[in-house]
Order: structure tokens, then sequence, then C-alpha cells
């Protein structure tokens, strides 16, 4: 049998919102190790195509194919696409009241060891893994011990996000916009977070719209999404070409094809 | 239907797990209500003649009095001669040991969980079991006898602290107050007493564990707890009753006293049977529960947590007579599929300095309607009362309904009182943010209503607090449609 190269596969993916037509048939290819950014305008499709991946109701799939560890991944529930290693990093991150970090993510990580027919850990094993990962972001113990997302600036917000994806050690993450709303220290932190966090193995899609976020996570492809299509792909040389000309530069180029 | 849609129905609907009937033989006095069978309670229970007068003026009161129908609640109309007033596991004379309960009995209540065997009970809780119209066993007693604890059926008590109960029956709870209380002053046959002397901090738990089991039965049990001068008890009362086609009555008393500086934390995990998915069946829970904060710095705390009967109506209330006293009410009621909820509380500031605390927690899923009802009245002589209230809605679904009435009623120009409410729908953001982090759709519901409810879990005693959690979970099962 021919081994699966590709992590990710992505084949003239069309979605809807409603009756608007938001992508209009996006082929992406992920493989293992590697880090690819989607930039582009406000309004391009970025955060759709985040929500496509990780499966949320209120988007409709009209065409196209996405295989994910070959598996038809428009197949599974939102909870089996992220047991089985998908995990997005949220634009904006849920409060959830009352409900515990710790309570959160011992759930998370239970579930996901059920997935892969484990025992599930103790308290005390669990609280010794947090606070092993906590150092990867560091992140504030005072954080953890808050219910989830509850009261938390922005910034920690995004720490937070990152903690899960340190905790859950997933096969593909997607950031979407992780960096917005970041001053440059948090940005630093995130950045490191996500790199220290790579591995040959696993992969990342990095949803920005802002090239600075490139100066810290160094990604192998940058594809730029434009109206719904992915209208150039390149290396990281394209992210500063499009921070120094601006999107305008790109329109151009588009609509003059 | 959505996914979503269709888990929530699965969880809100999942079954009652009480359902189960036992088959005992029982003795009973034939259905109806009149003076007659009034006296044959009576005489059933050897009661003195003081009791008996005392049930018979309840019952000429209730004769004219009339149903009320000012709650949020569709009532239906109930046949009070259709109900069986009196109803007892058939057993010895009187019960020495363990092993004189009928072990037909003692299997119920380990089904139920509520083991009556001393070593196989919780450690630290003492538990007084009622099924139908009597007290069945009272574990613990000789230990807390030791500390001059009273905790026994109220049968008991009659027969053997009958001063105790004279003073105190009634006081806090007169028998005019209102239709249910009436009826149950007129025919209340059994329930809990409990004393707790001066300065004695009780050292465990102590919890009536009521099981309704006969047919077309109503049970009128009468609870009565006495917390002499600085006397501390944490009581507990956990309920079930077999799933029937037919509506049962439950129409209790729940009577509290707190002298100076005592403290009383009573805490009630109700799980009557519902009825089922179409509204057929379940039990009338119309109960009258108050607590006298009879002296100064005492203090009166219930926490309800709510999810089962097919009609709540009960408003858990303290009377706050002396100065410094403090009565606080914590409660989470969840209704779903046809239920219905009108609860609350009445805070009544009389002494100075009075305060008290509302947090109240309605979580409504199905076609249900969950109403939050609450009285804050200040008397003129209550300098400085304080009051705080909550009262927080979760809404699963969009068939279902919740409502807030509060109350407010100041004679007192010091006094300061604040209401804040909120009305929030359970967001599908929080269920797919769980689910991205791998947690299924049921398993969310249930861990943010757990969250939504925590301030008022937090309050009961642990061991209950983790079964309040999990029941949490049961009745919400197929509940966000």
């Amino acid at each position: 049998m021919e081994k699966i190269r590709e992590m990710l596969s992505i084949k003239n993916l069309k979605v809807n919102i409603g009756d608007k037509e938001i992508l209009k048939g996006i082929d992406l290819e992920v493989k293992p190790g590697e880090i690819h950014a989607i930039m582009g305008p406000n309004g391009s499709g970025k955060s759709t195509l985040a929500s496509t991946l990780a499966g949320r109701d209120y988007v409709t799939v009209t065409d196209g194919k996405v295989t994910y560890q070959g598996k038809n991944l428009l197949d599974l529930e939102p909870e089996e696409r992220a047991l089985e290693g998908i995990f997005l990093g949220f634009q904006y991150p849920v409060e959830i009241p009352g409900v515990s970090m710790v309570n959160f993510m011992r759930t998370a990580i239970n579930e996901q060891r059920k997935y892969k027919g484990l025992e599930p850990l103790s308290a005390g094993d669990f609280l010794k893994l947090m606070h092993e990962r906590k150092s990867i972001v560091g992140i504030d113990s005072k954080l953890t011990n808050r219910s989830v997302n509850e009261g938390f600036s922005g910034g920690e917000k995004k720490k937070n996000e990152i903690f899960q994806m340190a905790l859950l050690e997933p096969v593909l993450s997607i950031l979407d916009e992780t960096d917005s709303g970041l001053d440059i220290d948090a940005l630093k932190i995130v950045a490191n977070g996500v790199n220290k966090l790579r591995r040959k193995d696993n992969a990342t899609i990095v949803i920005t719209h802002y090239q600075r976020l490139l100066d810290y996570i160094i990604p192998d492809f940058v594809h730029v999404l434009y109206k719904g299509r992915i209208v150039k792909s390149g290396n990281k040389e394209l992210a500063y070409k499009l921070e120094e000309k601006g999107y305008e530069w790109l329109k151009e180029e588009v609509e003059a094809d | 239907m959505s996914d979503q849609d269709k888990i929530l129905k699965d969880v809100t609907q999942g079954d009652y797990k009480y359902g189960f009937y036992t088959d005992i033989d029982s003795d009973s006095v034939p259905k109806g209500l009149n003076e007659d069978v009034i006296r044959m309670i009576s005489v059933k229970k050897k009661e003195p003649e003081w009791l008996l007068e005392f049930r018979l003026k309840a019952f000429r009161q209730w004769q004219k009095m009339k149903m009320p129908h000012w709650p949020h609640l569709t009532l239906p109309e109930i046949d009070y001669q259709d109900i069986i007033y009196y109803s007892a596991p058939k057993r010895k004379a009187s019960l020495e040991s363990i092993d004189d309960v009928d072990p037909e009995l003692l299997d119920t209540f380990n089904k139920l969980g509520i083991p009556l065997e001393e070593q196989k009970a919780l450690a630290g809780v003492a538990v007084d079991a009622v099924m139908d119209s009597v007290s069945v066993k009272t574990t613990f007693r000789e230990t807390l006898a030791e500390l001059g604890i009273i905790f026994c059926s109220f049968s008991e008590a009659v027969q053997n602290h009958p001063d105790l109960v004279k003073k105190y029956l009634g006081s806090v709870v007169p028998y005019t107050d209102n239709y249910f209380a009436t009826l149950n002053s007129a025919v209340f046959t059994d329930g809990s007493f409990c004393y707790i002397p001066k300065g004695v901090r009780c050292p465990m738990e102590l919890s009536t564990y009521f099981r309704i089991n006969a047919f077309n039965t109503g049970q009128f049990e009468r609870t009565l707890l006495v917390a002499d001068e600085g006397a501390y008890v944490s009581y507990l009362e956990g309920c079930t009753a077999p799933q029937r086609d037919e509506n049962q009555l439950h129409a209790a008393v729940v009577e509290l006293v707190a002298l100076d500086n005592a403290e009383i934390k009573y805490s009630t995990v109700q799980n009557w049977y519902p009825g089922d998915k179409n509204g057929k069946g379940g039990i009338y829970n119309f109960v009258t529960k108050r607590g006298m904060c009879k002296g100064d710095s005492s203090k009166i705390s219930w926490t309800q947590v709510e999810t089962g009967s097919a009609i709540t109506w009960k408003y858990p209330s303290c009377i706050l007579r002396g100065d410094n006293s403090v009565g606080e009410f914590y409660s989470v009621a969840v209704t779903n599929n046809h239920q219905q909820a009108d609860t609350g509380t009445k805070m009544t500031h009389i002494g100075k300095n009075t305060r008290s605390l509302v947090i109240s927690k309605g979580i409504s899923g199905g076609v249900s309607q969950n109403s939050y009802r609450g009285l804050v009245r200040v008397l003129k002589g209550a300098e400085n009362a304080r009051n705080f209230s909550q009262c927080d809605s979760l809404l699963l679904g969009d068939k279902c309904g919740a409502h807030t009435f509060p109350y407010i009623e100041a004679d007192n120009k010091s006094a300061v009182i604040e209401h804040e409410a909120t009305t929030s729908k359970i967001g599908e953001d929080q269920i797919f943010y769980c689910n991205q982090r791998g947690i299924d759709t049921e398993t969310a519901v249930g861990m943010i209503v757990n969250g939504y409810a925590r301030e008022v879990l937090n309050k009961l005693p642990m061991e209950f607090a983790v079964e309040a959690q999990k029941l949490l979970q049961i009745s919400l099962e197929g509940s966000v449609g």
C-alpha cells in the first residue's frame, strides 16, 4: 500500500455560509513537519476555512474533498476530529463560567485517552502534566486555577489556547488569528510555544492577517487567500513582500490576471 | 434538528432510575378524608389528646380554605377523597435491632443507595428512613444520644419527648398558614424530629430519606428541627418515588427553630419522580418549609437542588427575628420535559442588623416552565437590614420558559436591598469549544450546567455534592432542544 504522505489534503473545497459562497475552491496539501501560513485581507475566508476544518455547523460544504490522515474529514463529528488530533486555536476563545481549567482540561485529556484505549489519568498525574506544560507557554498558575477563560485578558486567552495545545499534543494545529490583539511580549511567548511544540510528525496551519507573527514562527509555505481562493503560494519571502507592498498590490495583480 | 439538538434531547430525556416499586404488605386506612380518618391515624400512632386536637383544628380550618391559584403553574384539580392518607409497611411491634426490619425494606433502601446497617452506612451521616407514612429506621441514634442529640422519627418524638414537640410544633408554620400546610397539620403521618442541645455541634450530617412507595398514597410528613443556644447542625433530605402514571401528592411541612447563636444548615436533594416525557404521572411537590431565626445572631441556611417532581411549588423561607440573625437560600431548580416549578424564598427581616442572601439558579429544558418567586420583607423595627438576591436562569433550547417574580416590601428606610437577575442560553459556542477539545456534547452540557450551578453545589455537604452533580447530569439528559 502506498504510504500516505499528506497529513491533510484539501481539494476544490467550496463552502457557503447561508446563501453566500465564502470559499470558492481551495486546494491545499499539508505534510507532517510543515508549518503553513495562510494570510489574506479581512473577509477573504480565512476563519471560514478554520471553522470548516474544525467542523462548525454553520458552514455548509457544497463541493470538494478534505482528506485527513486517509480519512474523509468532513464525515467526522467535531469531537471526533479533535480526538483524531486536530486542534483549533480559537480567534475568540470562549468563557465557560464555573468550569475550572483543571476540570476542563482533565476531561479533555481523559476523553482523548479513552479514545486511544488508555486508562484515565489520575488527578495527581494530571496536575504533574499540567505543571510541566505550563512552562512551555509561561502561563500563570493563577490562570489555570480559574474558570475557563473567565475574566482572562485577550493575551491571557491566547496563551491559554497554546497551553491547551501543549497539553493535548495535536497532530494538526490550526491557529486562527492567534496573534490578533497581542502585544509583542505575548506574541513572542505564543510563537515560542508553537516552536517548542513543533515535531517531525505534527503540522501547523497559522492563519494571520499580519506578517509580524511570521518573524517568530517561520513558515515553510505561505498562502494568500483572497476572495475565497488561494491566489498565491510561496515561501516566507511572500510574507515579506505582502508586508511591504500591502494587500493592494495583490489585488491589482490578481485582478490583472 | 441539528445533532446538537438531538444530543441535548437524549441527554435531557434520561430514564428515572428510582422508579421501581417494592411489593410489601402495608397497613392502610381507607381512602378519603374526614374526621374519622384523622382520628384513626391518631389512634394508630397512639397520640396524646392535644395532638389529635391540633389535627382536628387544622382539618376544620382546611375545610374552609380554597386551593390558591396564584403561582405560575398549570395546576390540575386534586381529588382529596381519592387519596390514602396513611399507609405503613407492616412490621413487628417494635424494632429492637436492624434484624427486625423487614428484609424487603432494607433491600429497598439499599437499592436507593441508603444502607440502613450502620456498618455499611456512609461514615458520618445518620439517616432516618421514611417510607410512605412511617419512619423505618434511624441509624446512629445511640452515638448521637451520648451528646444529648435527639434524632428520631416524629412519631417516636411524640411518645418520648412530648414537651419539646408540643412547644415547637406549629410555632414556625402555624396550622392556619396555607392550604397545604393546613392539610398537612391535619393528616401528617411521620417525618423526622431533631433536637440539638445547648452548645452542641452535631458531629455528623443528619439525614432523612423519604420514599413514597404505596399506590395512591399521599405523603404528608412533618419535620421539626430545633437547635438550642449555640448549637450547630447540618441536615440533609433526599427523596424518590416509584414511576407511576398517576400523580401523587407530597405536601410536607418542615419547621426549623434556631435559638441564640445557633446555626442550621438544611440541604435538600429532591428527586421525586418527575413524570414521563409526555408529562404523564409524577409527584406534586407542594411543601412548606420555613425556618425561624428566633435567637440573636442565629443563622439558617437552605440549600436545595430540585430536579424531580411533575410540579414543584415551594419557598423555603427564613424569619429573621433575632437581632444580627442571618438567612441564606441557595437553590438550583432544574425542569425538563413537561415539568413545572415555581420556587424561591421569603426572607422576613424583623430583628436589627439582619442579613439575607439569595442565590437562585434556574435551569430549564424541554417544554418546561421554571419560575423564581421571592419576597424580601423588611419590617419597621428591622434597622440596617441587608439583602442581596441573585437570580439566574439558564435556558436549554427555545421551547422552555424561565420567569422571575421578585417582590420587595421595605418598611424601614435604613434597609439596603439588592436584586440581580440574568437569563442566558447555553451557548453553541461553549459547546463547540468543548467539542473541539474532544468532549462530546452530552458531557459538555453536563459540565457547563454544573459550572453554572457550582456556587450552589459548593454549599452542599461533600457526599451529596457529588450525588447532586450526577443528578443534574441525568436530569438534563436530552434537554437542549
